[in-house]
């Protein structure tokens, strides 16, 4: 796998980020002007010291955090213009993997999977846990593809870390997203179990043709799953290329420092 | 270890638990305002020895307690009962919406703000004195106390409710909301769940709270018991008030046990 960083903007662009500001106290941006372009598939690994803005970044793809300014391209649609119902409607497109998996830890696996289907039905229906048969078909399919077949109905908060990060993946997966974004979704794991995750985000992104965003603090994973590395230091894009195009170089210029290394 | 470390400016150590004057001053001034206030009161332990004497008298002729007289008290129990369930169901049906309203993680403040100061209204005074006002506003009866007591619990649990939500977890409420779900279906999936058993305990707290003011705002005309028991206190029929509060302590306890049935019924 060998697609390079392709920051040229295409026609089949999946998501274009123009110009992008945020800054959560006036006048001290945390991300100074993002230009970035992901391709309609592939994983992109962003790395970078703690505090450079990589999780607000990806938090502004799906509008968890309000943009300052900048436009943010879902297919083509701007979604930091959006609002209310088209608002909802971009999210549910863009499925989100988070550090500490964020399950609703008193509803059970297969509650939570259908969460993802929150976006699709109305009030009533979900209060009374009315899901289409087909969306509880598929929710089971993932159970399976994920290894958890046999946990549907177990609460969340009974799960091992390994296990609720498998439900966090498929409850985003459950949104038949067009984007996958995982904000460090291997930093509370351990390393074997990392490896297993991050092959299940790189497998599903390939499975469901989409591309998927990581946020990540482990080089070596990223080195090892990525296709492209985005490095940010300072809310700034410092690096963007090959993950083999990494070297001790790269990495000391945007993490500072050496003596980290070895 | 190379070089000697530049000298630096240690803060000062400062031993643990230690009282700062003004602490010391609060001390000294509510002892000094308590040995005032029983001065006031003619406190004398002659005085409470006469309060004795009487008492005994008094539960002397409690005992045996009589319930010879048991229609009016069967009937008041019932009416004090039917009080306490129908302003718990009020009024845990409005504390629902006005914590939600009042939780100021989940709602902005232009809502919180109104919306916390109805829930203060509602506990700022005292059940009797909102029953002696709703006896007046729309009469003596069930009703006033049914309007009292809904009062009484929506400045209880209208707040604890509010507080409850406050203290959830939003990062998995910012997980149902990455999922593109309306408001509703947010407040139904990343809230409801974390704070559900939280709001049963609150409830059933309210009704045991409820059925021992239901008994009481009788006195004041609000209907249940407490009017039988008063007029009994102006008769000085102390062996038929006893049979009262036997009744009551009764009924309290069955309605603490039924509650924790309730509670062992919604944690399941």
């Amino acid at each position: 796998m060998n697609t390079a960083a392709d920051t040229q903007p295409t026609t089949q662009a999946a998501l274009v980020i123009r110009k992008l500001f945020k800054a959560y106290v006036a006048g001290q941006p945390v991300l100074k002007g993002i230009d970035l372009t992901f391709g309609g598939t592939g994983l992109t690994a962003i790395i970078g010291a703690s505090g450079t803005g990589k999780s607000t970044l990806l938090r502004c793809i799906n509008r968890l955090v309000e943009p300052t300014s900048g436009e943010i391209l879902l297919e083509g649609e701007d979604i930091v213009r959006l609002g209310g119902e088209q608002l909802r409607a971009a999210r549910r497109r863009i499925g989100m993997v988070f550090q500490e998996y964020n399950l609703v830890e008193r509803l059970t696996v297969m509650e939570n999977l259908l969460t993802g289907r929150l976006g699709t039905i109305g009030p009533l229906d979900a209060w009374l846990r009315r899901f289409p048969p087909a969306d509880i078909e598929h929710a089971f399919a993932l159970l399976d593809t994920v290894g958890l077949a046999n946990f549907a109905n177990q609460r969340a908060d009974s799960l091992s870390g390994g296990q609720r990060q498998r439900v966090g993946i498929a409850r985003a997966l459950m949104q038949e997203p067009r984007l996958l974004l995982a904000d460090e979704p291997t930093s509370s794991l351990d390393p074997k179990t990392s490896v297993e995750i991050m092959e299940l985000l790189r497998e599903q992104g390939r499975a469901n043709n989409i591309p998927v965003i990581v946020n990540m603090h482990d080089v070596e994973l990223a080195r090892r799953f990525a296709d492209r590395v985005i490095g940010m230091r300072n809310g700034e894009v410092a690096f963007d290329g090959a993950a083999t195009a990494l070297d001790d170089g790269m990495l000391r210029s945007i993490y500072g420092g050496e003596g980290w290394l070895q | 270890m190379s070089g000697a470390a530049p000298l630096r400016a240690q803060p000062a150590y400062l031993p643990p638990f230690r009282q700062s004057n003004a602490q010391r001053a609060a001390f000294v001034l509510l002892a000094a305002y308590a040995l005032y206030a029983a001065a006031q009161f003619d406190l004398t332990w002659a005085r409470f020895i006469i309060g004795l004497s009487n008492g005994a008298r008094f539960l002397g002729r409690m005992f045996p307690p009589s319930f010879a007289n048991w229609e009016p008290l069967l009937k008041g129990m019932l009416e004090s009962l039917e009080i306490a369930v129908l302003a718990s169901v009020v009024g845990i049906a409005l504390s629902l919406p006005l914590g939600l309203l009042s939780a100021r993680n989940l709602m902005p403040a232009w809502v919180t703000w109104p919306a916390r100061s109805l829930v203060a209204l509602c506990r700022a005074l005292h059940p009797v004195i909102v029953a002696i006002l709703f006896v007046k506003a729309v009469g003596f009866g069930a009703l006033a106390g049914i309007l009292a007591l809904v009062v009484a619990s929506v400045g209880f649990i209208g707040k604890l409710f509010a507080e409850a939500i406050e203290e959830i977890s939003l990062k998995q409420v910012e997980a149902v909301r990455a999922s593109g779900a309306s408001f509703a279906n947010v407040i139904t999936y990343g809230v409801l769940p974390q704070v559900f058993s939280r709001f049963v305990g609150f409830g059933t707290y309210q009704f045991d709270s409820n059925l021992r003011n239901s008994t009481m705002v009788g006195i004041v005309g609000a209907g249940g018991i407490g009017a039988t028991l008063f007029s009994a206190f102006q008769r000085f029929d102390y062996d038929f008030v006893c049979a009262i509060l036997l009744t009551i302590i009764a009924v309290i306890v069955i309605g603490e046990t039924l509650t924790n049935v309730l509670k062992k019924v919604f944690r399941a």
